[in-house]
């Protein structure tokens, strides 16, 4: 049973056909009007809905993302509400104290959004921009790896490790991070990876 | 999950026991709720808490923190002594009747081949008697004394009820109430659920917890079945597709293995994975494991992974030690020997226990790099906060490097749930100010990485230049781009294994399932488990189709369960060894006089007849393990171990420190209290709470206000004890730290008796820290002791040692 027709415009259709028909019967033409001139418009019926899952605990409950704007038409996209998918079997609409506020997370006054830079000593961060911080963070890995890569152990057997440079890995980026990230770190020897399900 | 959430409305009998589903995992915990109202399922917890899933229990049982496998033998041994046992599972789908060698045995509480000085066995004597055909000796009839069955009796002896309540501090009557409803479940109508989390898997031995219920599910028939398994809640919403992909030092997606460094070459490296049935005509699925091989290296390499090349062997890194854990990295970095280290979307200096070696450690890096949606007390570990962070901001000469990234909301791809179901998410919103994917982040670092050595040249660049990239926009690969590389296609023509003239799939065609990933480098496929979720009919993992046939929870069209969409591990133990269900109202496949259908995807062959294969395909046995062999470090069987930290010595050996086997580092051996310290009486165990994750919701404004500050739990009894106020300040401290927090005295813990003296537990909530919306606090780990698992080497935080006092008000700034 999904419903292909999207939420959204069900509530257009029911909203307007409701108003019109119950009116309308009772003969209050100009009434109506009246009455659809100071309705405000229902809030989610402009935004655009994606679905999208919770990013907390592994339940990966469903949810609905309202935003104003369509990433997907290149648009810029705010996110305004999000709410339980009750189309899910596992969460069928319902979401914990966290999941109901997950929108507080996506706009979180702390959350990052510039890179940034602490120097050796400093008290503070300074703005950097991506390319200095990326060009800065490719230049020490070429640096440490050339310097102390183990090609050989001691027998002379080919080991090919990089112990001084290790990588966490998160426990909410998508498989397809996951996977990237473990292509570029596997392919330049690192040993020391590890991720969340350790802890 | 060897099953799924929804699964979970068809049992009998749930048992919370390391876990706290209603707190930690309420919308799954609806199942629970369901099968209550709908099938008259009861709930048992046992926990040293009366936590919010106790609260709605039919029968709660408190234990002490760390004693679990006490409980758990115990209740096998009641099962064996009352005949609560599902005999025709056990003959059938167990190792009950194999035999073992003579040599092997327990005493002390230590297994045959202990070696003090390496603190590690011989595992040599944990393993079976083999025939001269090369298959294992058995003895169907059970009364071979040297059969696993036997064994299992012996090594179940000592823990009698009184030994489980003498240890575990759990009444005797409670533990025989809790033995009786479980042991209604070995009929074959009847089943239960195990459902845990992190209170099982945080100690020295977390390994052996979960193997003791998985042991007493066996016996019950309950693996396999509908409202049965094991079900491993997972705590964050994509560490099992991470650890599916094998972000794990010694993994490789699919869960092979790196490579050790006494495998130098390809043939030593597969000579151990041939994975040879030890019963005639088994199936032991891991012959495969070359197919997965091959086809992963060339997702790696390429073209230059070839056959001449033994597949680019020399390319993977060889391991000198079992791996390079997060724990063993953070003793390096503290020995000044790491000197650059990256946190994707992780904050270890609150995650990692002993937070004041994790700040040393930070200090003694070269270069730290954070990409994270959230400022994290990780990437400002250098500043000062007070009592909450107290550094040396100037003496710490880490360079930091603060990469702004996308969260969930901003990110198309797939998370993994604890049921394995892979769901694909689409991205709603803009990445706020200049804050990218973490896939651009890590292509423009491999891409910026690849060019120096283009470049400059440098050491063994070969991998480097080599790694496969073929993506549209090298810089931007598409989350559809690397989930099709991890479904894995078709290089060259790829033929049918039994009719060589058949064409399975042509090249540059995605694969439709792992059955048809090849060894001779016409397939390539980054993730084997994954094979199916990504074929020529489209992205599956996308798939929203909610109907269920049958009413059974599997939702089959829903999403796509690796591995082949299976959604019920183990499924064809569901039915008798003719085939037949053994509950016909929990049906999920049958055999039908030809082949294995049925509401799920069987986990058998489909023509295999009845009697040929042995349900557990995976084991070279074909059965599941009651005694593990040497596949454990510590044990074929699970035996109790006191914590590291512990307020009695162990029971069955005064000298045994925690696991005895357990990887201890010098610097963290003298950082634990001493057994029995009067310094530190109190067993402190941390925990989750539902308002709050981890250290993410303390950033948001809502969930901050309904949990506004850091508290720990303590008793009436220890408050009054100690002159503790109702909310008063108190100062907590271990061996290795201090806090200070509210005291909430409740009666929701209790003190328990244990081996004759009085213990109290101390609960430490963990989602507090110096960054964010909520008030500063801190966290389990400042005084939980750095010392994991034997076998995973995850972090001891359920049992240690602290002591607590009232202390003076904070003052008003």
């Amino acid at each position: 049973m999904n419903i292909d027709l999207s939420r959204r415009g069900f509530f257009k259709l029911a909203g307007a056909g409701v108003a019109a028909t119950s009116l309308g019967a009772m003969g209050f033409g100009e009434a109506e009007a009246a009455e659809r001139a100071h309705v405000r418009a229902f809030k989610l019926a402009t935004t655009t809905e994606t679905r999208n899952t919770c990013p907390y605990c592994s339940v990966a409950c469903g949810i609905i993302m309202y935003s104003k704007g369509d990433v997907k038409a290149g648009e810029t996209a705010e996110l305004i509400h999000i709410e339980g998918d009750a189309d899910h079997p596992t969460n069928r609409g319902t979401l914990c104290p966290k999941g109901a506020a997950l929108k507080d997370f996506v706009h979180a006054p702390t959350r990052l959004t510039k890179p940034r830079h602490r120097a050796a000593g400093a008290s503070e961060f300074q703005d950097i921009t991506w390319d200095e911080a990326l060009d800065k963070i490719a230049r020490a890995m070429k640096d440490d790896r050339d310097a102390n890569f183990i090609q050989t152990n001691e027998a002379g057997v080919p080991v090919n490790r990089w112990t001084t440079t290790g990588f966490l890995a998160a426990s909410a980026t998508t498989n397809e991070t996951a996977w990237l990230t473990y292509k570029t770190v596997r392919s330049m020897g690192i040993v020391g990876f590890d991720n969340q399900a350790r802890v | 999950m060897t099953n799924s959430w929804t699964d979970i409305k068809n049992t009998d009998l749930v048992v919370v026991m390391g876990g706290n589903a209603a707190e930690a995992h309420p919308c799954g915990f609806k199942w629970v709720t369901e099968a209550k109202a709908h099938r008259g399922a009861k709930l048992i917890v046992v926990d040293p808490r009366y936590t919010r899933t106790a609260s709605v229990s039919d029968f709660y049982a408190p234990i002490r923190p760390g004693s679990d496998i006490v409980f758990l033998m115990g209740v096998i041994r009641w099962c064996i002594e009352n005949d609560k046992v599902q005999w025709d599972y056990v003959r059938n789908y167990t190792n009950a009747s194999f035999l073992v060698k003579d040599e092997f045995g327990w005493a002390d509480g230590l297994f045959t081949g202990y070696d003090e000085e390496k603190r590690d066995y011989d595992k040599s004597s944990w393993d079976y008697k083999m025939g001269e055909d090369g298959f294992v000796q058995t003895d169907p009839t059970l009364q071979d004394p040297r059969c696993v069955w036997n064994l299992l009796r012996a090594h179940v002896d000592a823990y009698t009820p009184e030994f489980v309540e003498r240890i575990c501090g759990t009444p005797k009557d409670k533990f025989l109430t809790i033995c009786g409803m479980i042991g209604e479940c070995s009929t074959p109508t009847k089943t239960m659920t195990s459902m845990y989390a992190l209170g099982w898997t945080q100690h020295s031995k977390g390994a052996q917890n979960i193997r003791g219920m998985a042991m007493l599910q066996l016996i019950l028939g309950n693996i396999g079945v509908r409202g049965g398994g094991m079900n491993a809640l997972r705590g964050h919403s994509n560490i099992q597709g991470l650890t599916d992909i094998g972000l794990m030092s010694n993994l490789i997606p699919g869960y092979l293995n790196i490579p050790t460094e006494k495998e130098a070459d390809w043939t030593t490296y597969m000579s151990t994975r041939a994975f040879k049935p030890i019963v005639p005509n088994q199936t032991s699925y891991w012959q495969n494991y070359l197919k997965f091989m091959v086809s992963f290296m060339k997702a790696m390499w390429g073209d230059a992974a070839q056959p001449e090349n033994d597949w680019a062997y020399h390319y993977l890194p060889k391991l000198d030690v079992p791996a390079y854990d997060g724990m063993r990295m953070f003793e390096l970095m503290n020995h000044g020997k790491v000197n650059l280290y990256f946190c994707q979307g992780f904050n270890p200096l609150l995650s990692f226990p002993n937070r004041g070696k994790m700040t040393q450690a930070f200090s003694k890096l070269k270069m730290l790099v954070i990409m994270d949606p959230l400022a994290t007390e990780t990437s400002h570990f250098w500043q000062n906060h007070g009592i909450h962070n107290d550094v040396d901001t100037a003496a710490i000469q880490t360079e930091v490097l603060e990469l702004p990234t996308t969260c969930f909301a901003e990110d198309e791809g797939a998370l993994v749930n604890s049921g394995r179901w892979i769901q694909w998410h689409w991205a709603g919103a803009t990445p706020p100010g200049e804050a990218k994917h973490d896939t651009w982040i890590m292509a423009q670092i491999f891409q910026r990485v690849k060019k120096l050595y283009q470049d400059e040249g440098g050491v063994f660049p070969d991998p480097i230049l080599n790694l496969t990239w073929d993506y549209a926009d090298p810089l931007e690969p598409m989350p559809d781009e690397l989930a099709r590389e991890m479904n894995g296609r078709a290089l060259s023509t790829v033929y049918d294994l039994k009719d060589t003239t058949k064409v399975v799939a042509e090249a540059g065609q995605q694969l439709s399932n792992f059955g048809q990933y090849r060894d001779d480098g016409s397939t390539m496929g980054g993730c084997w488990i994954y094979a199916g979720s990504w074929t020529e009919d489209g992205n599956m993992m996308a798939r929203r189709d909610n109907t269920d046939p049958g009413d059974t929870g599997a939702f089959l069209n829903w999403s796509f369960a690796w591995p082949a969409n299976r959604r019920i591990l183990y499924n064809r133990a569901s039915c008798d060894p003719q085939g037949k269900p053994w509950d016909p109202s929990r049906k999920i496949i049958e055999w039908t006089g030809e082949k294995w259908e049925g509401y799920d995807v069987p986990d058998i062959p489909v023509t295999a007849k009845p009697g040929e294969v042995h349900p557990f395909i995976m084991n070279p046995e074909g059965v599941s393990r009651l005694f593990s062999r040497g596949m454990m470090r510590d044990g074929p069987f699970p035996t109790h171990m006191e914590p590291f930290e512990a307020p009695i010595a162990n029971p069955f050996n005064a000298r045994m420190r925690g696991n005895p086997v357990a990887r201890v580092f010098e610097s963290d051996a003298n950082q634990f209290a001493a057994i029995g310290d009067p310094e530190f009486p109190c067993v402190a165990t941390s925990y989750r709470l539902t308002e709050h994750f981890h250290y993410w919701t303390k950033h948001n404004p809502v969930n901050a206000v309904l949990q506004p500050e850091f508290f720990v739990e303590i008793s009436e009894e220890l408050a009054a004890e100690r002159g503790i106020e109702r909310g008063g300040r108190v100062r907590v401290w271990s061996k290795r730290g201090e806090v200070w927090a509210k005291a909430l005295v409740t009666k929701r813990i209790r003190p328990m008796q244990i081996d004759g003296k009085t213990v109290h537990v101390i609960g430490i909530p963990l989602h507090w820290g110096f960054m964010g919306a909520a008030k500063k606090g801190f966290g389990p780990n400042s005084l939980s002791s750095q010392v994991g698992d034997a076998n995973v080497e995850t972090p001891e935080f359920k049992a240690f040692m602290v002591n607590i006092e009232p202390s003076a008000e904070e003052p008003v700034a």
